[in-house]
């Protein structure tokens, strides 16, 4: 493990310290029941970031092995919750059954065995022609065209696009690939929680009501150029210059905060506010990972191509 | 522990896990009353759903209402429905002799809640077909047990009928506000009630199939 990896970590367990802290105080100042239950669900995300920092941050340290382990699981969750809220006909059962038993384990095992061309392509290309075949075998043509876009939609998003946070760990960039995954995920949910505190501190402006109430243009701004800022602090985990950080950064902040706001169309569509409960105050995984499964592809190729021997 | 009470332990887990069985409580909370809680049948696993989804202390007073002619099959089957899950078995047949709702009536007689499946058979999809009367029959007799409504969504996708491929989608057990009594209401009226407030508990999506 390199410094900057323990100046990461020591950075989180400090931002988590002191958002632990901030919350007790402000539990105790909470009069109105409206602020309560905000400081209640902040708490409870802190804890819930507790959590999540020591089974990232553990997985990363214990290899890539365990790290790849830990986004097929994540992908298996995130897909769970895609189907619990997706409607689907008993003609889609056996393309069900196939994407969460056969096309994410071999996926991942491309992954993980490091086989990069048919892993580009395994999901989009064979998984795309296979599904809808098996599924006519069935025989019901009702919704037949959306009922396949939803199953598209659900390994691309939750399996495929996700994958690409561990799949950095293919690239040979002559740093450790480790700390590329650890760069991704902690600008993407650093820029996450900084547009929630920009939003709650000076949100006014509504970015989007039908699409998701709580963003806030205010909250944007702030959020992109605090997570920005701290992509150029951590340049030393990666092999980019200070000025190519912040190019990076900026793509991963205003993919990801499209990954959060494509989701969230696709839930409200859906009739529903949160993916799942699995993550307390948080929602499900889907809700947590949205902001990676947009940014994780866009940073995986720019690295790839310009920064791969 | 019992070996009746591991095993209880064992298949809650293995449930959770495998459907989640949530919990979600709409216009009613998890009391320890005498309640008969009736919820639409649509999988093997709605019995073991809606018990893991009670809270335990709430989970220890009620008795699924399981049919004998299926349950009673084999010495497996009787331990898990009488020991494990603690069900009243009940001859849904009516080859039996006397009052098949008998040991029900035993139970709500006791203050312990029951939970049924008024459809009797389950369902082909996401629909809830017509209640059969033994609902109405319990509410007649015993109207000091509040009727709590219970959806069971997803369960129907997580094995078809006809299918032995499980697909893990995760299950909410919602319970709703208990149905009130309406004095010399016709049977079928009450029947038709009852599983309004069932089908008004599914969740409304866009896209879902009628």
């Amino acid at each position: 493990m390199s410094a900057a990896f323990g100046w990461v970590l020591v950075g989180v367990i400090a931002i988590l310290a002191a958002a632990t802290i901030v919350g007790r105080a402000l539990e105790r100042r909470a009069t109105t029941p409206e602020g309560r239950a905000t400081i209640q669900n902040l708490n409870a995300r802190t804890r819930s970031w507790w959590v999540m920092a020591i089974v990232f941050g553990g997985a990363l340290a214990l290899g890539p092995a365990a790290t790849t382990l830990l986004f097929a699981g994540l992908s298996f969750m995130a897909l769970r919750e895609f189907w619990s809220l997706a409607p689907s006909r008993a003609g889609d059962h056996r393309a069900l059954f196939l994407s969460f038993f056969v096309a994410l384990p071999i996926h991942y095992l491309l992954l993980g065995t490091g086989w990069y061309g048919l892993f580009a392509v395994f999901i989009p290309v064979y998984a795309f022609l296979i599904l809808p075949a098996i599924s006519t075998l069935a025989g019901d043509v009702t919704d037949f065209l959306a009922r396949q876009a939803k199953v598209q939609w659900g390994l691309m998003l939750t399996v495929y696009m996700l994958s690409h946070a561990p799949a950095l760990m293919m690239l040979d960039t002559g740093t450790d690939p480790a700390m590329l995954v650890l760069y991704l995920v902690v600008v993407a949910q650093l820029s996450d929680v900084a547009q929630y505190v920009f939003g709650k501190l000076m949100g006014r402006t509504r970015f989007s009501p039908n699409v998701s109430p709580s963003k806030t243009v205010e909250g944007l701004l702030g959020g992109w150029v605090t997570a920005v800022l701290i992509g150029v602090a951590l340049h030393g985990l990666t092999p980019f210059s200070p000025l190519q950080a912040a190019g990076m950064s900026l793509v991963i902040v205003v993919a990801g905060f499209f990954g959060g706001f494509v989701l969230s169309a696709v839930k409200r569509d859906l009739g529903a506010k949160d993916w799942g409960y699995v993550i307390a105050g948080h929602g499900g995984v889907l809700d947590r990972v949205d902001s990676i499964i947009f940014a994780a592809p866009m940073f995986f190729h720019l690295t790839r191509y310009w920064f791969t021997a | 522990m019992s070996a009746a009470a591991l095993a209880r332990q064992i298949l809650i887990v293995l449930v959770r896990i495998l459907v989640g069985a949530r919990g979600e409580w709409v216009g009613t909370a998890p009391e320890p009353r005498s309640r008969i809680y009736f919820a639409n049948h649509t999988s093997h696993f709605d019995t073991l759903a809606v018990i893991s989804a009670l809270p335990p202390e709430l989970r220890r007073r009620t008795r699924p209402v399981a049919a004998r002619d299926y349950w009673g099959g084999s010495a497996l089957k009787r331990f898990i429905a009488e020991k494990c899950l603690r069900a009243v078995l009940i001859d849904r047949d009516g080859r039996g002799e006397g009052d098949p709702l008998a040991p029900v009536d035993e139970a709500l007689a006791r203050r312990e809640s029951v939970l049924i499946f008024p459809e009797g058979t389950r369902g082909a999809g996401e629909e809830v077909a017509a209640f059969k009367s033994g609902l109405h029959r319990l509410a007649e007799r015993h109207p000091e047990a509040e009727l709590i409504p219970v959806h069971l969504d997803n369960l129907a996708r997580v094995m078809p009928k006809g299918s032995f491929l499980i697909v893990p989608l995760t299950c909410t057990a919602r319970f709703g506000p208990p149905l009130t009594a309406v004095p010399g209401e016709p049977k079928a009226e009450f029947l038709a009630r009852a599983r309004a407030a069932v089908e008004s508990l599914a969740p409304r999506r866009k896209g879902a199939p009628a």
